[in-house]
């Protein structure tokens, strides 16, 4: 359920690195939790996102919530699929279901996230 | 704040059922199971069931009962004045506020059943009873009813296949006695979804069996108060202390028709007559929003000002987009007037109109 090659935060947000862009997503945990998806806002390719700040939202039938970056870089590519079918999220939220990729501006941040073993302990404490 | 949660007799079953429990009223009440999409689905297609035996239950009889009961409602008491017949309406004050939103059924000789929302239980417990004259007995049922919703195109066809041989479904907005797997029960042909369907009343020890023979159906999904929210909105049924509450009156809660001014004197009724007279200053309007959710309390603007808020609200699984209603002046409660809802990061267009906001369903089918 949390693949050990991707890292997490706490807003539960997973990372998954290939050189200096991060491809970024939600667990398995949060979509179970947010429910059937119909909305995703996501920022455009070029735009800055900062770790800790929002740069999106994500709203399903009950509920709107937003989307906290885990690094700081610049959007590169946007995933297309979300706009038309983001119920694919609870589908695969770790595969078809990825959010942005960014280029990172500092991947010292990537030493502040969980592995997949702290984050499944994390996430036992929260639910 | 800690609060201890009602449960109703069903509630080991919604745990099994996996069923996601949350706070509702004083109730822990299942918000979804599989899915609130699904579940809705579900319900427009074939068939979905719902506990609500969180809701209030009062029984009322003795000589003079049908007067009482007209004094205390807006509705005119005299359109069920046939046995088993039954009716919605409102419970206003003296200024006309809305106490609660109810059903009255007319189960025996000088007998009504009323059903009211939970968190009003007390309420309307005291009012009612505050008004009966000492020739009428009230009793509340609540404790020992248990309340299932079974909804969808096909559900009649499953009741049929569970009742006693030779069962014929009570006409819409009636109630008749049956026995359902061997339990006798209250079928109501009322509901909350838009859909054909009942609603089953029955003792609280009887409520497991019931509700597992439902489930022994394939085509039979349970379903939790999130696809009841979604269902009920798309067909612009009111929600008690969201689209109205004690500081809105019958008329601007667009709700009129539940109120007979010509029946005879009832409490809250020149108010009511006074307000419909000068006009409502606001009116409960349906927002269709193409692109976006409304949600409760988001504002909702004209030319950029802010002209009221978003009561009820959410995604629409039939239309595939966001729904609402809300307050707003009445020269904006026409049809086709555009407006906005301010959404978390962007404004987006909102147009009025006028509910059912999904119109074909098994139910418009009955009804025409």
């Amino acid at each position: 359920m949390y693949p050990a090659d991707l890292r997490y935060d706490k807003e539960h947000e997973w990372v998954k690195v290939d050189g200096d862009v991060a491809t970024i997503g939600i667990s398995d945990f949060a979509q179970e939790q947010l429910g059937e998806v119909v909305y995703v806002d996501l920022p455009s390719v070029g735009d800055p996102v900062t770790r800790g700040e929002s740069f999106g939202e994500i709203e399903s039938v009950k509920s709107v919530s937003e989307l906290f970056a885990p690094v700081s870089g610049e959007v590169v590519e946007v995933n297309p699929e979300l706009q038309d079918t983001p119920e694919v999220i609870n589908q695969d939220s770790y595969g078809v279901g990825w959010m942005i990729k960014v280029k990172m501006s500092d991947p010292g941040e990537l030493d502040e996230l969980m592995t997949a073993k702290d984050y499944e302990s994390f996430v036992a404490q929260e639910a | 704040m800690s609060e201890v949660l009602l449960r109703t007799p069903l509630y080991e079953e919604h745990l099994a059922l996996g069923g996601r429990m949350v706070p509702f009223a004083g109730w822990e009440m299942p918000v979804q199971y599989s899915g609130i999409i699904e579940e809705h689905r579900a319900v427009r297609e074939r068939v979905g069931i719902f506990d609500v035996s969180h809701m209030a239950e009062f029984r009322l009889f003795g000589f003079g009962v049908s007067e009482a009961l007209q004094r205390i409602v807006t509705n005119d008491v005299d359109k069920i004045g046939q046995l088993g017949s039954a009716m919605y309406t409102l419970m206003c004050d003296e200024d006309g506020g809305i106490i609660d939103d109810l059903i009255v059924y007319h189960t025996g000789d000088l007998e009504y059943m009323v059903v009211g929302n939970a968190a009003n239980r007390g309420t309307d417990w005291d009012w009612i009873t505050e008004h009966l004259p000492d020739t009428v007995e009230a009793v509340d049922e609540s404790d020992r009813t248990a309340l299932i919703a079974v909804q969808g195109p096909r559900a009649l066809a499953v009741i049929r296949e569970l009742a006693q041989p030779g069962f014929e479904a009570p006409p819409r907005f009636s109630i008749a006695e049956a026995t359902l797997g061997g339990t006798p029960v209250l079928v109501a042909r009322t509901g909350y979804t838009g859909e054909d369907g009942v609603e089953i009343v029955c003792h609280v020890s009887n409520a497991v069996g019931i509700w597992r023979a439902l489930l022994s159906f394939q085509e039979v999904t349970p379903c939790g108060l999130g696809a009841r929210d979604t269902l009920r909105l798309e067909m612009g049924y009111a929600l008690y202390g969201t689209d109205m509450d004690r500081g809105v009156d019958p008329i601007s809660a667009g709700l009129g028709w539940t109120v007979s001014l010509q029946k005879g004197d009832f409490i809250g009724r020149e108010a009511i007559a006074r307000i419909k007279e000068a006009g409502p200053v606001r009116k409960l309007v349906g927002l269709d929003v193409p692109d976006g959710v409304p949600r409760h309390g988001y504002a909702v603007l004209h030319d950029g000002v802010e002209v009221g808020k978003v009561a009820s609200g959410t995604f629409s699984p039939t239309l595939g987009h966001g729904i609402g209603t809300a307050y707003v002046p009445t020269a904006l409660a026409v049809p086709g007037t555009e407006l906005s809802v301010a959404l978390r990061r962007k404004h987006a267009t909102a147009t009025v109109v006028r509910p059912p906001f999904v119109t074909r369903t098994s139910l418009s089918a009955v009804s025409s």
